[in-house]
């Protein structure tokens, strides 16, 4: 088989590329190894409203709930509120992810793109040293796909990456170990999506309970992977199950890793780009990835239409998609790894001062990034570190 | 060193399949197929892959 590009990995990185790719009359071929793209999940669902509808069309299929706002609880129990129309770009919708994945990949398709499923990639196909494609396993069968450019939108597995010398292994600091229970109970809020932080609750992250309309709701928490052990997010979150939804009833249980590395140095190699949690787009601080994910399979999309078009394959001919995802979310991603490295150092007591510093503030109409502003005002001693961040 | 079968061990019904073992494994000697877990004999037994699995799926034996 060929074609122009083979995206690898049916995601929301990878059915954007493979959508934006085709609908400019690429063809396209994307492989997903999973026998049904979106399932099971590995995701809590939470997006930002306004980015996303920017980049599709809201479709009431795959919007489970809208909320209001986000609380956040101390660990003393000491809770704030931010309201949805700042905090937007972390909450908005919660979304059904199952739905959402297929739905993306079937707008891909519908352009002209091929998706072929139950279809792995086992590794890059070279001629005189330079990817030309990938060797995959269709349904048990052996099938080769020539294509001069591939795209890794392979998540948090990824090995497209690694096969093109780019080590995007992940340290145990730079992942979140994260565990989650689709919850029915009563006493589910539907309008709010909440976070839990401490060190017993949650070592390096936090608890989240995002809603998904009549009191059901995912409740999970994400570890960082160097506070971590074998099967301690799992424990954690039966913990809290006990004190917070004593009743709940589990419906679902997933499982996950979610990367919290910071910028990777680089995303392309000779005729390869990857994009999504393939190439650690995540929010090392939220760990939320759908919408970088989809950002960055649009311009990745975008860049391999000039570069088949033009016919530079190389490194330096996809430098255009390494400027422009850098440009687009690489500071952000940059900054908010720094408030990880920091923030994973917090003791309960930093977190009960802080976070009790904003009782008296009005914080209802911040984004995060204005609350960890007015956090620095309020608390510039704790947070003196930080000050570089804080302009 | 000798020996027959791989010292990393997945329980497989413990695991959840999400791939998070997959992508700390600094030698690549893990791959999720659907629900199945492969090891390859390249696996060095680091143990990293254990403290990573959200639900105690995998353990290297002594
Ligand atoms: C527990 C948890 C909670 C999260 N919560 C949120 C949240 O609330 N909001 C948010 O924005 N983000 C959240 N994230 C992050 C978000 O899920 C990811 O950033 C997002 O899914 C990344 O999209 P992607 O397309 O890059 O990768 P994925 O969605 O992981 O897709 C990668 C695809 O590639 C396929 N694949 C892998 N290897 C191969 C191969 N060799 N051949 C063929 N196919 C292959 C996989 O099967 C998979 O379908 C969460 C993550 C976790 C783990
Ligand atoms: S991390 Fe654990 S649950 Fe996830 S795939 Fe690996 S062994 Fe299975
Ligand atoms: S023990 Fe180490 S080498 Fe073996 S699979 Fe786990 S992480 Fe990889």
């Amino acid at each position: 088989m060929k074609c122009d590009v083979v995206v690898v990995g049916a995601g929301p990185a990878g059915s954007m590329a493979a959508r934006t790719a085709a609908a400019a009359g690429l063809n396209v071929v994307m492989l997903e190894k999973r026998q049904e793209i979106g399932d099971p999940v590995r995701c809590a669902e939470g997006v930002g409203k306004r980015v996303l509808c920017e980049m599709v069309k809201p479709d009431s299929q795959w919007i489970a709930a809208e909320v209001k706002g986000a609380r956040i609880y101390a660990p003393d129990g000491t809770r704030v509120v931010m309201s949805e129309d700042r905090a937007g770009s972390e909450v908005g919708y919660v979304l059904e992810r199952k739905i959402f994945d297929r739905a993306l990949a079937m707008d891909a398709a519908r352009v002209g793109a091929k998706v072929l499923v139950k279809t792995r990639a086992l590794e890059l196909l070279r001629k005189n040293g330079v990817p030309c494609g990938v060797s995959a396993m269709h349904m048990g069968e052996p099938l080769q796909i020539e294509a001069p450019l591939i795209i890794g939108a392979d998540g948090v597995e990824s090995k497209v990456g690694r096969w093109a010398g780019i080590d995007t292994a992940l340290k145990p600091k730079d992942i979140h170990c994260c565990a989650q229970f689709l919850v029915q109970d009563s006493t589910i809020d539907d309008e709010y999506c909440e976070f839990f932080l401490g060190n017993n609750l949650a070592p390096g992250g936090y608890v989240w309970t995002f809603p998904k309309g009549d009191k059901l709701a995912n409740v999970g928490i994400g570890v960082q992977g160097s506070k971590s052990g074998s099967g301690v997010p799992v424990r954690l979150l039966k913990e809290f199950m006990k004190s917070h939804f004593p009743n709940g009833r589990v419906v679902e249980i997933v499982a996950g890793g979610d990367p919290s590395s910071g910028v990777i140095e680089s995303a392309t190699a000779d005729g390869v780009m990857l994009v999504g949690d393939a190439a650690h787009q995540t929010d090392p601080i939220t760990g939320g990835g759908i919408l970088n994910a989809m950002k960055a399979g649009i311009i990745a999309g975008e860049v391999a239409v000039k570069a088949v078009s033009n016919g530079n394959l190389s490194k330096a001919g996809l430098k255009e998609y390494e400027d422009r995802w850098r440009a687009e979310m690489g500071k952000h991603i940059a900054r908010s790894f720094e408030y990880k490295e920091f923030f994973v150092k917090l003791t309960d007591n930093d977190l009960n001062q802080l976070i009790g510093s904003l009782k008296n503030e009005d914080i209802s109409k911040m984004d995060l990034r204005g609350m960890l502003r007015m956090l620095f005002k309020l608390n510039p001693k704790l947070l003196w570190e930080l000050r570089h961040l804080v302009v | 060193m000798w020996r027959c079968d791989p010292l990393l061990t997945v329980n497989r019904y413990k695991c959840c399949y999400c791939g998070a073992c997959v992508g700390v494994c600094p030698t690549m000697s893990l791959e999720l197929v659907e629900t199945w877990l492969e090891v390859s004999p390249e696996c060095k037994e680091c143990g990293i892959c254990t403290k990573i699995c959200p639900v105690g799926a995998l353990e290297v034996k002594a």
